[in-house]
């Protein structure tokens, strides 16, 4: 034979103590311990390739700008890189299930991306004659005929841009009813003890003064306290449903009619419509406005931090108030009605420059395509069945802070069960991290004591279920065993450890600034 | 349904885990009148197949802006964004996550909203800036009302030159909480007139340069006024390539400096989403609207970055949050900072010298046809014009020839007299070509 | 040394009352990361709010335990938050008022009492 003894071990070495490692240069591995792109010595560089311009000088004297700006830049392939190798210190959904109660973190269809790229609409200026944008408010109408028909509502305000904007869109679509009938003294706005922190934000934002709701010991509003504070000063409820403790509003019927007969309006707030869509009309329940996030029930991807899209659906009360613009038709084609005046005449304002979100309205529209009725439907069973089936299995070892009846579309536990492990609620959330699940919602609503609340949505499958519930298990087990390093110092294996918060409020550092150079460099020490 | 993982026998699986017979048993708390039954009267699941032709149609109705000669700005700009901004901003790790609640899992939105706030502070002249608002016309809003906060003084002194839609927005949202509003009278070139509207009472004034005509103005007397009477300078800038070349509002001593994005990384959309720039003197932070990005060290002592100073924010200071905004522009800040990392300032000064250059060439053709009149003195890369007629009419009959003139002013404020002003923008899209053929088609019409 | 049911305490010196939250306060805040302190020259009635007090995941308002007129607050709390935590029953003072009533000093609990409220928390 002729034997090659050429080339690498093909196994990996025996005998390797286990032992915590480091690297010499703070990378890990595929991780890059990556600089900020003012540490890069692009201060000349550029990217982009342009014409030169045939008149170089201004006509614009001293209005130009002299000192320099302080902006670095990257070519292509620095750019590219350094972009990449931060996204890979992100999570995502598209990597793991990613359980944030309250925020519907669902699978984000790419056909919608696609879609929002087509020139006609991407391209698309919001200035363009209406002439040559009919498509596009097509678009915004055949979408207001699906949120109308969905929410059983006769009209919806599509421009703001997203949830809390929404919020501010109904409340003051409210406050403008109520001045129309001499009612504009009614500044009080009801919430429960559980809203969502933009509910009191937004009613202060309006003026008015928050009064805060209790809730009765299985999570519902307590109707008794809501007929003693509704008075003839109240404007309006704020009633997110399904809740934020996952529950349907049982007397919701109820709270709408003792809203109603103290002349109020009832706003819901839509955050957790994703749990009733395709099954149940707001329009049904008594409501008078509702917001819907694009960006939670209909997909729009979340995109660190947003951008989301808000409209806000609102009863034949308050239709007439709805801000500018709108998009009517004539049969002929469509129109957008961009001032406050005509048919337009009492609309309370405007909340935005142009016309809203249009790039998530095609993304929504498209998603709703997708579903259709029977899918939309099937969203909310699908998203009900599986915050349930976490509920149910992980009843075993955590404490559901409801546990009687069902849940809707997110499962609420507190940390009763962690007592006397010397483990808290944050601890358990960061050892999530390590086992590759992002944490869920925690230390919220503020009614649960140690709050945890996931919501898996429907586009998790029953396998994906099962590694969560069993991830979490193991957890909850070691927690009850006494591991507690496992969740003291968690996470260890992520991108970073535990950051100081403290430290970063105490002396806020929010932009980079050059290092103050008043000692000398260091000669470099010889390699 | 291809999103829907579950299949019957899941289904079946699940329900018995849980405990019950049917999935209506899960609705139980529903009350019984409010349960439908039935599907609604929509059409039913699609594949994308279909949805691809449906969605296609309606963009085929449309004129994308890169068809033909564009004019129009007004507060959103044709720009070229480069091919890999868009690629980065759909990696899934930064499409597919969430607000950085969790840092340690976050640090790459993290660091591109610490190095996008860096960005937004150097382009403004200011020392802190926030992690984005939704877009220029509310954080024009907010900004009044941060300024009302910092004052404790309820009159804001907006300017005739600022966009309609952005003084239209402030209007619905600052006086609902309180303020009164004092917008000049619509004036193109204007902004100092609201130094006779500045009293003991006024939180702020709000300027726009370039304006809603395009015409640049050095604020710095209007700075001074204000700050002497105890008030706040706003400073809107709704085209952001104009920072490339103009002088800074910081410079010109405003205190807080507002701006639309779009330009930048973000495209038309026909309206949105777009990004809303936030910046501010470091000593008002505290009372900034929004998310701030800051940096610390993690528990191994190495660099990283959380959002911070949240109790200014609704998620803790509920009713007494200096906003209520939660979800904000995250992706088109990231776009942004992108393309702005791949301009530099080498880049971003040649691109804004390029979009006044071609400006000024289209001011020098449609000033040589015959009726028309420039009315902006000083312009960045728009410019306002009178063309003999109404310009609604000028822009549809413009359109026969295949050339988008422009944005009438009329449609923008009808209330303001001026139906025959028309805005016109050009940017590094516009070709000579662009602008021969404006000039042509307008001269046509107008001899007509 | 008197104090409220709110964890505020109070020190007088003749007609000028020094302010500041108890050290179980300080404890159940957690770092704390800012004091926001009133302006000299602001009156107040016992109960109004004076200060607010942030760690970062809270804010919380702190109550005039006493009528008063502000003369004077404490400056250091700005670069160093950080006392309140440390020292504070002393250092940590978030402002001194000066009072007319020094009855309402007196109806506020004693050490013994405070600590009596707290065994009942």
């Amino acid at each position: 034979m002729s034997m090659s003894n050429i080339g690498r071990p093909t196994r990996p070495e025996t005998g390797v103590a286990a032992v915590a490692h480091t690297s010499l240069t703070g990378a890990r591995g595929l991780l890059q311990d990556e600089a900020l792109i003012f540490e890069m010595d692009g201060w000349d560089k550029t990217g982009v390739d342009f014409d030169v311009p045939n008149q170089d000088a201004s006509d614009l004297g001293d209005l130009v700008r002299s000192a320099p700006i302080g902006l670095p830049g990257l070519s292509e392939p620095e750019a590219m890189r350094h972009y990449v190798r931060l996204s890979q210190k992100n999570h995502a959904i598209d990597l793991a299930l990613y359980p944030l109660g309250s925020c519907t973190m669902k699978h984000n269809p790419r056909l919608n991306e696609k879609m929002a790229r087509l020139a006609g609409f991407a391209d698309l200026h919001p200035m363009a004659p209406q002439s040559t944008a009919q498509g596009a408010l097509e678009l915004m109408d055949r979408l207001a005929h699906w949120l109308k028909t969905m929410t059983g509502m006769p009209a919806v305000a599509l421009s703001p841009k997203a949830g809390a904007h929404g919020e501010l869109c109904g409340l003051l679509s409210i406050k403008a009813a109520h001045e129309a009938k001499g009612q504009g003294h009614r500044r009080t706005v009801l919430v429960p003890t559980s809203a969502h922190g933009t509910n009191p934000a937004t009613a202060a934002f309006v003026g008015s003064d928050v009064t805060e709701i209790a809730q009765t010991a299985d999570g519902r509003v307590d109707l008794s306290d809501l007929a003693a504070k509704l008075s003839p000063d109240v404007a309006a409820i704020m009633v997110t449903n399904p809740n934020t403790c996952g529950l349907f509003e049982r007397d919701i019927i109820e709270i709408a009619r003792l809203t109603h007969a103290a002349g109020a309006y009832f706003y819901c707030d839509g955050a957790n419509f994703n749990a009733i869509v395709g099954r149940v009309r707001p329009g049904d329940l008594g409501v008078d406005a509702m917001h819907i996030n694009l960006h939670k029930t209909f997909s729009t991807p979340h995109g660190g931090g947003g951008p989301g899209a808000g409209p806000v659906v609102l009863s034949a009360a308050l239709a007439p108030f709805a801000p500018a613009p709108w998009v009517v038709s004539d049969g002929q084609g469509f129109k957008l009605l961009e001032e406050t005046e005509g048919e337009a005449a009492q609309a309370f304002g405007r909340m935005v420059a142009f016309h809203g979100q249009m790039g998530m309205f095609v993304r929504a529209y498209a998603y709703m395509l997708s579903h259709g009725a029977d899918g939309l439907r099937q969203v909310a069973e699908d998203a009900v069945l599986n915050a349930n089936y976490i509920k149910a299995k992980l009843s075993a070892v955590m404490t559901p802070a409801f546990p009687d009846g069902p849940c809707m579309h997110e499962a609420l536990f507190d940390d009763s069960w962690l007592e006397g492990t010397d483990v808290t609620t944050l601890d358990f959330a960061k050892a999530m991290i390590d086992e590759g699940f992002h944490p869920m919602t925690m230390y919220f609503p503020l009614v649960v004591h140690g709050a945890m609340l996931i919501e898996p949505t429907e586009t998790e499958s029953k396998q994906e279920l099962d590694r969560f519930c069993h991830a979490l298990i193991l957890l909850a087990k070691a927690a009850k065993a006494g591991d507690v390093e496992r969740f003291k110092g968690a996470p260890y294996l992520a991108p970073l450890r535990r950051l100081d918060e403290t430290q970063a409020a105490r002396k806020p550092r929010l932009t980079w600034r050059p290092e103050p150079t008043t000692v000398a460099p260091a000669p470099m020490a010889a390699e | 349904m291809r999103y829907l993982p579950l299949t019957p026998l899941d289904r079946a699986e699940m329900l018995g885990v849980i405990g019950v017979d049917t999935i209506d048993d899960l609705f139980a708390d529903v009350p019984a009148a409010a349960r439908k039954a039935d599907l609604f009267d929509l059409p039913l699941h699609a594949g994308e197949m279909e949805v691809e032709r449906e969605l296609s149609g309606l963009a085929a109705k449309n004129r994308p802006a890169g068809a033909g000669p564009f004019f129009c700005g007004a507060g959103a700009y044709k720009h070229h964004v480069p091919a890999t901004v868009d690629h980065i901003i759909q990696r899934s790790e930064f499409l597919t996550s969430y607000t950085p609640y969790q840092p340690e899992i976050a640090q790459g939105t993290l660091q591109v909203l610490f190095e996008f706030q860096t960005q937004v502070a150097a382009l403004t002249g200011l020392e802190v800036a926030n992690a984005s608002m939704y877009d220029g016309s509310t954080a024009c809003a907010e900004a009044v009302m941060m300024a009302q906060r910092v004052t404790r003084r309820k009159k804001a002194v907006l300017s005739g030159g600022l966009h309609p839609h952005y003084a239209a927005v402030t209007q619905t949202i600052a006086h609902a909480e309180g303020m009164d509003i004092a917008r000049q009278a619509v004036a193109i070139d204007a902004e100092a007139a609201v130094l006779s509207a500045i009293d003991a009472e006024t939180a702020c004034v709000v300027v726009q340069t370039p304006n809603v005509f395009g015409v640049v103005t050095d604020v710095t007397r209007i700075a001074e006024a204000a700050h002497a009477a105890g008030a706040l300078l706003i400073v809107v800038t709704t085209e952001a390539v104009s920072y490339g070349l103009l002088k800074p509002p910081g410079e010109m001593g405003a205190d807080i400096a507002v701006g639309e994005g779009q330009s930048i990384g973000v495209g038309l959309n026909y309206g949105g989403p777009y990004v809303g720039l936030f910046a501010a003197r470091e000593k008002f932070v505290r009372q900034m609207p929004g998310r701030l990005c800051g940096e610390t060290v993690d528990a191994e002592g190495a660099r990283g970055f959380v959002l911070t100073l949240s109790t200014r924010e609704q998620h803790i200071r509920r009713e007494k949050a200096t906003s209520n905004i939660c979800t904000n522009s995250g992706l088109c800040a990231l776009a942004f900072s992108i393309h702005m990392t791949l301009l530099g300032e080498r880049g971003l000064r040649e691109l804004a010298a390029l979009n006044h250059s071609r400006a000024r060439e289209l001011r020098d053709a449609l000033a040589a046809v015959h009726g028309v009149e420039i009315l902006s003195p000083r312009f960045f890369n728009e410019f306002a014009i009178r063309v003999p007629g109404r310009a609604t009419q000028i822009v549809e009959d413009l359109l026969a020839d295949g050339v988008v003139a422009g944005v009438p002013f009329s449609r923008l404020d009808p209330k303001a007299g001026m139906d025959d002003v028309l805005l016109v923008a050009a940017t590094e899209t516009t070709t000579r070509d662009d602008i021969a053929a404006f000039a042509k088609a307008l001269h046509t019409r107008t001899a007509r | 040394m008197r104090f409220t049911k709110d964890h505020e305490w109070v020190a007088l010196e003749g007609d000028v009352a020094t302010v500041g939250i108890t050290a179980y306060a300080a404890e159940q805040l957690g770092d704390v990361v800012f004091v926001e302190t009133p302006e000299v020259g602001k009156t107040v009635k016992a109960g109004d709010g004076l200060a607010v007090v942030e760690s970062v995941k809270a804010a919380s308002d702190v109550y005039a335990p006493i009528s008063g007129q502000v003369v004077e607050a404490n400056a250091e709390l700005g670069d160093a938050p950080e006392t309140v935590n440390a020292v504070p029953e002393s250092g940590g003072w978030f402002a001194k008022l000066k009072i007319a009533d020094k009855a309402e000093f007196e109806a506020l609990m004693d050490r013994a009492a405070y600590e009596d409220y707290l065994g009942t928390l």
